[in-house]
């Protein structure tokens, strides 16, 4: 197990794409951040909590569970549904900024979009993943991304929290290295 | 999990599960966009052996809601009526491709029978079986308990509930007291000695045969209809004296805490279990119980069916997050 991101530099990866979201949206005004649960979603709220202290104006930040629209559902033991929280603007009309811990094939993504189009439909919908780890199956790019990190595919890219895990770390395990 | 039979199936946390996951899905039900691609393509089947308003037409809401085929089948205008058994009944729907049956049947056991027996693969969801049990409406009556007087993602501990009426005759009371048990509430039956069960006194609650005396302190009254059509002999003397001892009426409401809950998992015998201003209150969430039943019903399908089968669960990464 290496560690690729040690907890300074997520912070300023966070801090760095808080900035790229004002300056591609100019400013806060007309967008929702919505993690996807777990690390996604406390993601969000640090990067909503980083924006704010820019702008100082509060931020849209909720969350957007995307369990229902998996295509890999019937491979699995059935889980749990995590909560689906819309801020009290809604996504109808925003600049909807999907947030994520790791980017891999793209299908957690491609569920988010479907899962959004329930709810309404965005001005726009962009993608903020703290690590970009390669290996995609669907044609999906992140618009804002912390790190991007080169893995093999029997490897697995572990994103470790403070709120969960007690500590801010990201950690590549396994494969030949 | 592959069936649900009996609350005996459930563990505390299973049953927990079910209810948050209703949860979920209760905002799916409150938003714009109320269909959910999630069980596409799966057929499940409505078999009624006896008549059901609304628990066919909440758990065939709930499966369109979550995008399967919906076949209804009752006994009246099928084969059923006809003598057909129902081994060969259900031969028929493993034949057509069924991956789930709801069941309703007459004679307890029905949907054990159902589920133990090799006449079809696909899963058994019990809707009711004679006297014995009826899991989901017990799923969705705790679930509107906890909605009112608990927080999500926790059991009932020290909630007071009170059931009564026809608990011989009831599979929704023995259903009720085992999950409500299960999940920490504290139960009394209130019935008059001739409709209480042989082994009652076995089951996790209180038995009281004084309706006033056990509505101290009660936070969810649970009104049972009695069921005529079950009665070949005489269990009280006459309506009136039974209204009279054990029906809720607008000056028992009146006795309670403003915050109880008036509850009946419907159709109402109403003027006999209970009167139209007990039924009709502010403190009556009987017509809730109805739409918390779909999506309750959506998380049973969901627990049951959205996953792999047991046994053929195939290996994929297990960074979950990563995908």
């Amino acid at each position: 197990m290496s560690l690729a991101l040690p907890a300074p530099d997520i912070t300023r990866a966070l801090t760095r794409i808080s900035h790229e979201i004002l300056e591609r949206n100019s400013g806060s005004e007309s967008i929702t951040l919505l993690g996807i649960p777990t690390r996604g979603a406390h993601l969000a709220k640090r990067i909503a909590a980083i924006i704010e202290t820019i702008e100082k104006v509060p931020v849209q930040v909720g969350t957007l569970d995307i369990t229902l629209h998996r295509d890999d559902l019937r491979m699995r033991p059935p889980r749990a549904l995590m909560p689906t929280l819309i801020p009290p603007l809604g996504v109808e009309g925003r600049n909807v900024i999907l947030i994520d811990d790791v980017l891999f094939s793209g299908r957690t993504i491609r569920a988010a979009l479907d899962a959004l189009g329930e709810i309404g439909r965005p001005k726009s919908v962009q993608l903020a993943v703290l690590v970009d780890r390669g290996h995609r199956e669907l044609p999906i790019r992140a618009d804002f991304v912390g790190k991007n990190l080169p893995t093999s595919i029997d490897q697995s890219v572990l994103v470790h929290l403070t709120e969960l895990d007690g500590a801010d770390e990201v950690l590549i395990e396994g494969g030949a290295k | 999990m592959k069936h649900l039979l009996s609350i005996n199936d459930l563990s505390k946390a299973e049953s927990i599960a079910i209810l948050d996951t209703a949860q979920e899905l209760a905002r799916v039900s409150d938003g714009p966009m109320k269909k959910l691609p999630t069980l596409r393509g799966r057929t499940i089947v409505n078999l009624f052996a006896e008549d059901s308003t609304r628990t066919r037409i909440s758990f065939e809401a709930a499966a369109k809601r979550l995008s399967a085929d919906v076949i209804n089948f009752s006994a009246k205008g099928s084969s059923i009526s006809k003598g057909e058994s129902l081994k060969d009944t259900a031969q028929t729907l493993q034949a057509m491709g069924a991956d789930a049956v709801i069941i309703r049947h007459g004679a307890s056991g029905a949907a054990q029978r159902l589920a133990d027996s090799k006449w079809m693969s696909g899963s058994v969801i019990n809707a009711g079986d004679g006297t014995h049990e009826h899991p989901s409406q017990a799923l969705l009556d705790a679930f509107t308990i906890r909605k009112h007087l608990a927080k999500s993602g926790e059991d009932l501990t020290g909630i007071k509930v009170v059931i009564v009426g026809d608990v011989l005759h009831s599979r929704v009371a023995r259903s009720n007291v085992l999950l409500l048990a299960k999940l920490g509430a504290d139960v009394t039956l209130v019935a008059p000695p001739t409709l209480l069960p042989v082994g009652v006194e076995s089951w996790p609650c209180k038995i009281s045969y004084d309706f006033d005396d056990a509505l101290v302190g009660a936070d969810a009254v649970m009104m049972l209809r009695i069921q005529l059509e079950r009665m070949s002999e005489m269990f009280f003397p006459n309506a009136r004296e039974y209204s009279r001892y054990f029906g809720l009426n607008g000056d028992r409401v009146k006795s309670l805490k403003p915050t109880t809950l008036v509850m009946h998992p419907g159709p109402m015998n109403r003027g006999l279990e209970i009167t139209a201003d007990a039924a009709d209150g502010a403190r009556s969430v009987i017509v809730e119980q109805v739409s918390n039943g779909v999506s309750v019903r959506m998380a049973i399908l969901y627990m049951l069916l959205a996953g792999a089968p047991e046994g053929e669960i195939i290996g994929i990464s297990r960074e979950v997050g990563a995908l």
